[in-house]
């Protein structure tokens, strides 16, 4: 038996797919079934060998991302596997979700915890409401399907490396397959780097306007991070939607989430607990952000982030 | 053009989340009832390009009758049509269940564009417009930020981000495409459209739900641990130095 994960690879593998190869890692132990990755290029075969992988099948056949294509290729490959895992990313999601409709089988999307059930079920925890609210689930399939939620959980790689076999696949499409494929080209500035920068600098309600945004933009730019917004801040107009973080925007997983003038509403909350620290600064201490940070600074952003730039700035 | 529009009624969702006493549930005894960002953006959508090439909106849900409250919110916004697939009360359909129960409305009603949200706010299951494509064997895309249909209403392309790099997708029509907040900003109803919404006529067709769904709920949670223990760093400028030191500890600065 074998689990299979799609890995998705930008220069190394990506973090979501780490973690997604962590859970299948999990799945593969208790199923006693071996661990496949599965990419779509050329596969970073030291990483994948660090994170327990037995054999890396490099799919070739398919120019670019063709999701139904990929889905197709997937579904072919692991016929009889025992689970079939991805990220819980729009790729990984949307790939999963046209191997299920391939297979006819149920998916299971944002996996947190996965682990054998009786009758060769299997129990799963997974996020609902953007990762407010956990299903505890009994998935009752000849093979899963599941991805992994991207903030929760730790990517870890195994004790013991796999022997990471490289296999050469070559897909063979349908013309159908390949109607719908991404034509890529660089984004503008902003939401781009949010889910995978380091340093998130957050503004709310409280910035007041979108001039009010130098201050934080130099911040960001000081810590070699990013800015990312509140729902409101997008609602009127102040920054783009691509910088929302929230359960209808952006989640994000950055090591720094400093949130500046957001009260911090649960749809945000979905967006930024997959911050590793959180410093909140708000006027108000009993902001919901308050209670949600690491540390927090009572004050007026617009006096605190000016004098925290020029503090940064006399450093350098 | 005609476009439909597949819609969820959800609960609206204040400062926190409550699992109900049959631990299977959201407590909304103390909530209204909504339908997602996302699927507000459809609707908008939907109704700009009928605004531009003419035909019609009709607007589907899957839900108990209460979620005809839902259908006339949509109709306010623009909608031409409401059609309530309505479900036993208590009935749960998972993504598959979904997605049949939908193609029954999409599968014969000669539409050019189907559109959802990418995702239901409550169940997320990221699935039901990409299982509804291969039931109706129309190309999908998802996750769509940017919209631009061609003068002909014959082709469209969809774009969205990821990673930081813009993708297109060029889709022939018909097409499923299930689209994000962002690509619009919804309308506000109009008072001639709210009076319309209220005398309208919703299609009624009762669904029975479906044995084996493969994915069984067993039990709801509220996630532990969402509360972090604030360390007060100091009030306005005073507090500077020590969030520098913050910093510099958590490794952030160069």
């Amino acid at each position: 038996m074998t689990v299979f994960c799609l890995v998705e690879v930008d220069g190394g593998v990506v973090d979501a797919s780490l973690r997604a190869l962590t859970l299948a890692r999990g799945v593969a132990a208790q199923a006693g079934a071996g661990l496949a990755a599965v990419v779509f290029g050329e596969p970073p075969a030291d990483d994948l060998a660090a994170y327990g992988v037995d054999d890396v099948y490099a799919v070739s056949g398919i120019d670019g991302y063709a999701p139904r294509a990929w889905g197709r290729a997937l579904a072919a490959l692991a016929d009889g596997a025992s689970a079939v895992v991805a990220a819980g990313t729009d790729r990984g999601n949307e790939v999963l979700a046209h191997v299920g409709a391939i297979t006819g089988l149920p998916m299971a999307a944002n996996c947190v915890a996965v682990s054998a059930g009786s009758g060769g079920s299997f129990e799963i925890v997974r996020q609902r409401w953007a990762g407010l609210l956990l299903e505890e689930a009994v998935l009752d399939a000849p093979m899963a399907l599941l991805t992994a939620a991207t903030d929760a959980g730790a990517a870890a790689p195994a004790d013991a490396p796999g022997s990471a076999v490289a296999h050469q696949v070559a897909a063979s499409p349908t013309g159908d397959d390949l109607v719908v494929r991404a034509a890529e080209a660089p984004a503008g500035a902003g939401g781009a780097s949010l889910a995978s920068a380091r340093v998130v600098v957050g503004g709310g309600r409280g910035v007041g306007s979108a001039d009010g945004f130098g201050p934080l933009d130099e911040l960001a730019s000081l810590l070699g991070g990013v800015v990312g917004v509140s729902r409101v801040v997008t609602s009127e107009g102040w920054r783009p939607h691509t910088q929302q973080v929230g359960q209808t925007g952006t989640k994000i997983t950055p090591d720094l989430y400093l949130a500046c003038g957001i009260s911090g509403a649960i749809q945000h909350i979905a967006g930024c607990a997959g911050a590793k620290h959180i410093i909140a600064i708000n006027t108000d201490p009993a902001a919901p952000m308050m209670a949600r940070a690491d540390y927090a600074v009572v004050g007026d952003l617009h006096e605190v982030i000016p004098a925290l730039v020029e503090a940064l700035r006399d450093r350098s | 053009m005609d476009v439909l529009v597949c819609v969820k009624r959800v609960p609206t969702v204040g400062g926190a989340i409550t699992v109900a006493a049959d631990g299977l549930s959201v407590d909304t005894r103390m909530s209204g009832f909504t339908i997602s960002p996302h699927e507000e953006c459809a609707v908008e959508e939907a109704v700009r390009l009928v605004e531009r090439f003419g035909g019609s909106v009709t607007v589907v849900t899957l839900g108990p009758a209460e979620a005809e409250e839902q259908l006339r919110s949509c109709l306010a916004l623009g909608a031409s049509a409401a059609v309530l697939l309505e479900t036993p009360a208590g009935a749960e359909f998972g993504p598959a269940a979904t997605a049949a129960a939908l193609h029954s409305v999409a599968g014969d009603g000669g539409f050019d564009l189907v559109l959802l949200g990418n995702e239901a706010a409550d169940t997320g299951d990221y699935q039901v417009g990409i299982r509804l494509a291969h039931l109706l064997g129309w190309p999908v895309a998802t996750g769509i930020k940017a919209l631009t249909v061609d003068d002909e209403g014959t082709s469209a392309a969809a774009r969205r981000e990821y990673r930081g790099v813009a993708e297109t997708y060029s889709l022939p029509l018909p097409c499923v495409l299930t689209v994000r907040e962002g690509i619009n900003l919804p309308r506000y109803p109009s008072l001639p459209g709210r009076l319309r919404a209220k005398r309208a006529v919703i299609s009624r067709v009762p669904v029975s739900p479906v044995a084996g769904a493969g994915l069984r709920t067993t039990a709801l949670r509220v996630p532990a641990a969402a509360r972090r223990e604030a360390t007060v760093l100091g009030h306005g400028v005073d507090a500077v130095p020590a969030l520098v030191s913050v910093l510099a500890e958590l490794g952030v600065l160069s």
